[in-house]
């Protein structure tokens, strides 16, 4: 299934693996200051709420 | 405004007040490259014109963050900004003390840290005309970026990093009309850019840094 | 729909309320594209006769290259926006996709050094691609940085706004600075040129290349606009939480 990467095998995988790795980093650092932020607003709202 | 440029002069030449820290800086850097490097004369010539300028810009960098930051620290800013002297004054004669109290200097000091440094014979005029055309820039960006931080406690070293990247422009032809004058090349097309971003970041940047200290003094 | 029907998503209300239907879709747009464009470029598209399978690199660099420099231009024009309108949303945007921007430069940095280094025999070199864009790095490293060293929120909008702006004018005449420089090693701008569909000379990229090039660029703009989407979402609720804090502490 995995082409024929020759010589440059080495270039092309490490350039995949690093993009990867930081898209998906991205991805969840982002997803989890989302979470957060989205917890602690309904929490403040819930006790104004309730307060 | 006049009265505000020699006011920042008369301050900047009283004891602590900053002057010839520039100076020192500047040789500091030119005396550091050898050990860096190496004293072979023949690589030294080659990169002196540029090193010249990154040791200017470096020691104007240095002496930004008293720009502003004095005035606001003792209120001073608060009250030029109700004055009747626009911001945007004050922002150019704030931009003009600096670069004749820092930049000015290392123009003057330019052929003596050139010969440390084994600069050719015909790079001297090229090195002391494009830090007299360029160093004008360096205050005027540096003063938007004080007027940036200001505000902000301990702010020199993001100050840094925000104006670095504004001063590359400004380097890179700088350092080229110096360098290709040392070598005997043409300077017309450097010369004339180096110019042109002086001439624009005095015109322009005193609104910018006018509008941010606004900002800052609200 | 009206054009300024538009700035009625300015009200941070109304943008999440159109976010939360809007997100998932273009997530998985997003997802869908990328995977396909990468999958298509990885597997199915031959090697180059100059450069080997490390043509297969282009799938990454040149979409992550693209968006490193539109995000800034959307940090500028939502930068304007806020200076102008005064809309928190536009601000926050700015914010938002400050990080995406950086990360994107990072990707197209590293991709570009690392394709370089069997062209050109060095893992870094100075070529103005390649030096403009770690300049850009700086610029939005700056701007973060900026972000998050005022308290206030509204003044650090201001702030990095202008610095956006400024920047902005800077990061141009620096582009043009690096080529006089440096005459350098890079490709021209072959891919984006109207002929890249057409056929196969020198400086052209082939169909073959082309077609999912294209389609994984579409997928990091998609990508870029969801992260966007999402972060905003995310400054909206704290700047929110802040002011409900702030008007605790008051009462």
């Amino acid at each position: 299934m995995m082409p024929e990467l020759g010589k440059y095998a080495g270039e092309v995988l490490s350039s995949y693996a690093a993009s990867l790795v930081l898209l998906a980093g991205l991805v969840i650092v982002s997803l989890r200051a989302s979470r957060k932020a989205k917890a602690a607003l309904e929490a403040l709202e819930k006790g104004r709420q309730d307060g | 405004m006049i009265a505000l440029l020699l006011r920042d002069l008369k301050l900047a030449f009283r004891a602590g007040g900053g002057f010839g820290l520039g100076l020192a800086f500047f040789l500091i850097v030119v005396v550091l490259v050898p050990f860096g490097v190496g004293p072979q004369t023949e690589l030294l010539s080659r990169i002196a014109a540029g090193i010249l300028w990154v040791g200017a810009l470096l020691a104007c960098l240095l002496s930004l963050d008293r720009l502003f930051a004095l005035d606001w620290e003792d209120g001073s800013l608060d009250l030029l900004a109700t004055s009747p002297l626009p911001l945007e004054a004050v922002a150019v004669s704030k931009a003009l003390a600096h670069w004749l109290t820092t930049g000015l200097p290392l123009v003057v000091a330019s052929p003596v840290f050139g010969l440390l440094l084994g600069l050719p014979e015909a790079g001297y005029i090229f090195v002391v005309l494009s830090l007299l055309i360029g160093t004008p820039a360096l205050s005027f960006i540096g003063a938007f970026g004080a007027a940036l931080t200001v505000g902000i406690k301990r702010g020199g070293l993001l100050l840094s990093l925000l104006v670095l990247p504004l001063y590359v422009p400004t380097l890179i032809f700088g350092a080229e009309v110096a360098r290709r004058g040392s070598e005997g090349l043409a300077v017309q097309t450097p010369l004339l850019l180096l110019a042109g971003i002086t001439f624009g970041s005095m015109a322009l940047l005193p609104f910018a840094s006018a509008l941010v200290l606004r900002v800052n003094l609200r | 729909m009206r054009l300024n029907a538009l700035w009625e998503y300015a009200n941070p209300v109304k943008f999440m309320r159109l976010t939360d239907r809007v997100l998932p879709v273009v997530s998985v747009l997003a997802l869908a594209a990328m995977v396909v464009g990468l999958v298509w470029g990885f597997f199915f598209t031959p090697d180059d006769f100059r450069q080997g399978s490390t043509v297969k690199i282009i799938y990454l660099h040149v979409p992550s290259a693209m968006m490193a420099i539109s995000a800034w231009f959307m940090m500028l024009v939502t930068s304007l926006i806020w200076l102008i309108r005064r809309h928190h949303v536009s601000a926050l945007a700015a914010k938002a996709a400050a990080p995406v921007g950086a990360v994107m430069t990072i990707i197209g940095l590293v991709t570009g050094a690392i394709w370089g280094q069997p062209m050109w025999g060095t893992w870094w070199a100075w070529d103005p691609r390649l030096t403009s864009f770690l300049i850009l790095f700086l610029f939005y490293l700056g701007y973060i940085a900026l972000w998050e060293a005022v308290e206030d929120g509204d003044t650090a909008a201001d702030l990095t706004s202008a610095l956006c702006l400024v920047g902005s004018v800077f990061a141009f005449l620096s582009r043009y600075a690096v080529n006089f420089w440096n005459q350098g090693l890079h490709q021209g701008a072959s891919v984006l040129r109207a002929g890249a569909l057409v056929g196969d000379t020198e400086e052209r990229v082939s169909n073959v290349f082309a077609v999912p090039l294209f389609i994984s660029m579409a997928g990091f703009v998609l990508f870029f606009i969801a992260l966007v989407l999402l972060r905003t979402r995310t400054e909206i609720r704290l700047r929110r939480a802040k002011a409900l804090i702030a008007r605790e502490r008051l009462s």
